[in-house]
């Protein structure tokens, strides 16, 4: 199922290997301020954060036309979270791309804070389009390249949703609406962790064959490791510049809790509390060079 | 057109998003496969280029409209209000209320004027539902002319705003100079021993009983209310402290709409006798749209005997 693809776009491999070993790096900090993040709030979503961390990375530090300074600059690629309980990880990506400072995180979950406990697009910056209410963000998405092609505008739409969130009629709706129409500028990533949050994907509603089924709907699939960077990025690379003649699906298949021994492919990691002793283990799992903030 | 003439809202709705769309080129219609129902195919045929038919999938039209939305333009959704303000509830919540982003929702053939379709397509509870999520402007449309200029108000305003509009054909009772204004509410005859409250199609009917409660020896005031929120408390409570009497008339459900908007600001302001006639929390039926009116206790002589065992009290 997971293959690799070898014809990386032609791009100098010194610096390729440069390149992924910084965005592995950023990915292992977004995955160290999300166990930072739930930690100190007492609560909130584990396993989704850490597997879509390496997305978060690569969109954030590579992919992505952005201005952290104008984050309402009216050509700027868009970003949806449609697996919104994951925000932690987008917040994380946010702050250390400069929309935010890194302090903010300690806010989540609190009242009166930007950062609430699924993303808020009036509240918190960088954020396009609020979220939290499941197969939502494919539609929405398809919208914005829409609103795009009717202004002649060049950004992209990147929306990353989850595996269990398939699970919702709407999510095919728009799959078959996109397919259809052929919408151009419009990326797909599903964060295929394996896990919703009662029980494994394959007992609960079996996807498989998820690329077939989108390929069925007309979509351009790709298929990548999602938790490996050297995949990952030129599989992104690949699938933005391919959206650039119909909708294009990645599916990304990772871990849940990647990244955290104790968390990692196990149900009961979805959300919940980490104690002092297991997020001092998570840091130091994640090389954290301090506990503390 | 002129007061007096039958034009179905539907139809005015269609030409007017059509003429707002010649104005502005930033004006998008989007429907879900109901274009000659909703009459929105005018627009459509005029500007294919941005009309967009998303096919039989209302959740995924809502949501979608607020993509488009959140880019700058105006997109106008278009479907039976059942399917709406029903199945895509959660969509206009999410996507568009909570965001606060710049759609228009027409919900078309609103309460019993589906023809006969029956129960599955009357929706005797849209006005309750977008009534209760915040952001949400709530407009109860009449004739043709009050339609065409919510639509023009609604462009205007930035923000969501849920349209409400009927089927069947409804008498023309404004003419060119109505000043439309979203969030007041018109008092359309004046009268003092008992004040007829009516919203959306509603209204010519609280007019004709008024009439006739005239030549009875009763003078009743008529209150008009196209926007149901944000409410313009004033002439209620005017009419509260002048009569203290009221008769709700509307195309809906007493639970969650007009009557229970007007029974929530006068316990507030004012309390005063209240009776309220619409859908008594019940389901539909197949019907001609008057037959079911009186069957319902929803017609013009229900209003009259309303008012007259009021004005009794």
């Amino acid at each position: 199922m997971i293959h690799s693809r070898m014809n990386v776009p032609c791009r100098n491999h010194t610096a390729m290997t440069v390149e992924i070993s910084e965005l592995e790096e950023k990915a292992r900090r977004i995955r160290e301020l999300v166990i930072r993040t739930v930690h100190h709030a007492g609560v909130g979503h584990v396993g989704g954060p850490l597997s879509m961390a390496d997305v978060m990375a690569a969109l954030y530090f590579r992919i992505l036309r952005l201005r952290p300074d104008e984050p309402n600059w009216e050509v700027r690629d868009r970003f949806i979270l449609s697996k919104g309980h994951s925000t932690s990880a987008w917040y994380a990506a946010l702050a250390e791309r400069g929309f935010f400072p890194v302090e903010h995180l300690k806010q989540m979950y609190r009242l009166n804070s930007p950062l609430q406990g699924h993303p808020d697009m009036k509240k918190t910056a960088g954020v396009d389009m609020s979220s939290g209410s499941l197969g939502q963000g494919l539609s929405a998405g398809i919208g914005m390249a829409i609103g795009a092609a009717h202004k002649g505008q060049d950004f992209r739409v990147f929306v990353l949703q989850g595996d269990g969130e398939c699970d919702e009629g709407q999510v095919w709706e728009a799959a078959l609406y996109g397919g259809h129409h052929q919408i151009r500028n419009l990326v797909l990533i599903i964060d295929c962790n394996r896990l919703q949050q009662t029980g494994r994907i394959e007992s609960t509603l079996n996807l498989d064959p998820l690329d077939e089924k989108l390929r069925a709907f007309r979509w351009t699939v790709l298929e990548c490791n999602g938790n490996q960077m050297s995949d990952l990025l030129p599989t992104l690379e690949r699938a933005r510049d391919l959206s650039a003649e119909g909708p294009v699906a990645v599916v990304s298949h990772t871990v849940k809790g990647h990244g955290v021994s104790f968390a990692a492919d196990r149900v009961e990691w979805h959300a919940k509390t980490i104690t002092d002793d297991l997020a001092r283990q998570a840091l130091e799992e994640l090389g954290a060079a301090d506990v503390n903030w | 057109m002129s007061i007096g003439d039958r034009i179905a809202p539907r139809v005015a709705f269609g030409e007017a998003i059509t003429e707002l769309g010649r104005a502005s080129s930033d004006v998008v219609v989007l429907d879900a496969d109901v274009s000659t129902s909703t009459m929105t195919c005018i627009f459509r045929d005029a500007f294919p280029d941005r009309f967009y038919n998303v096919g039989i999938a209302e959740q995924h039209m809502f949501t979608m409209a607020a993509g488009i939305a959140s880019t700058g333009l105006i997109p106008f959704v278009s479907t039976f209000a059942c399917f709406a303000t029903r199945r895509a509830a959660d969509q206009i919540h999410i996507s568009i209320a909570y965001t606060g982003l710049n759609v228009k929702i027409n919900g078309a053939y609103g309460g019993v004027a589906v023809g006969q379709a029956g129960a599955t397509h009357q929706a005797f509870e849209d006005l309750a539902i977008m009534r209760a999520i915040p952001n949400m402007v709530v407009l109860d449309l009449c004739d043709a002319v009050e339609t065409r200029a919510a639509v023009f108000a609604a462009a205007d305003y930035d923000g969501p705003v849920y349209l409400r509009t009927v089927r069947c054909e409804v008498p023309v009772i404004f003419d060119e100079a109505y000043d439309f204004e979203i969030g007041r509410g018109y008092v359309l005859r004046d009268g003092s021993d008992v004040a007829i409250v009516s919203s959306g199609m509603m209204t010519p009917k609280a007019l004709d009983a008024a009439a006739q409660l005239e030549s009875l020896g009763i003078s009743a005031r008529v209150l008009h209310y196209p926007t149901l929120k944000p409410f313009d408390r004033g002439p209620l409570v005017r009419a509260a402290h002048e009569i203290g009497r009221f008769v709700t008339i509307e195309n809906h459900s007493v639970i969650g709409g007009l009557g229970s908007t007007v029974a929530e600001v006068l316990a507030e302001e004012k309390p005063s006798h209240v009776r309220r006639l619409g859908m008594q929390d019940s389901f539909g039926e197949s019907g001609d749209d008057e037959a079911f009116l009186t069957k319902y206790g929803m017609n013009t002589q229900h209003i009259v005997q309303a008012a007259r065992e009021l004005a009794k009290e």
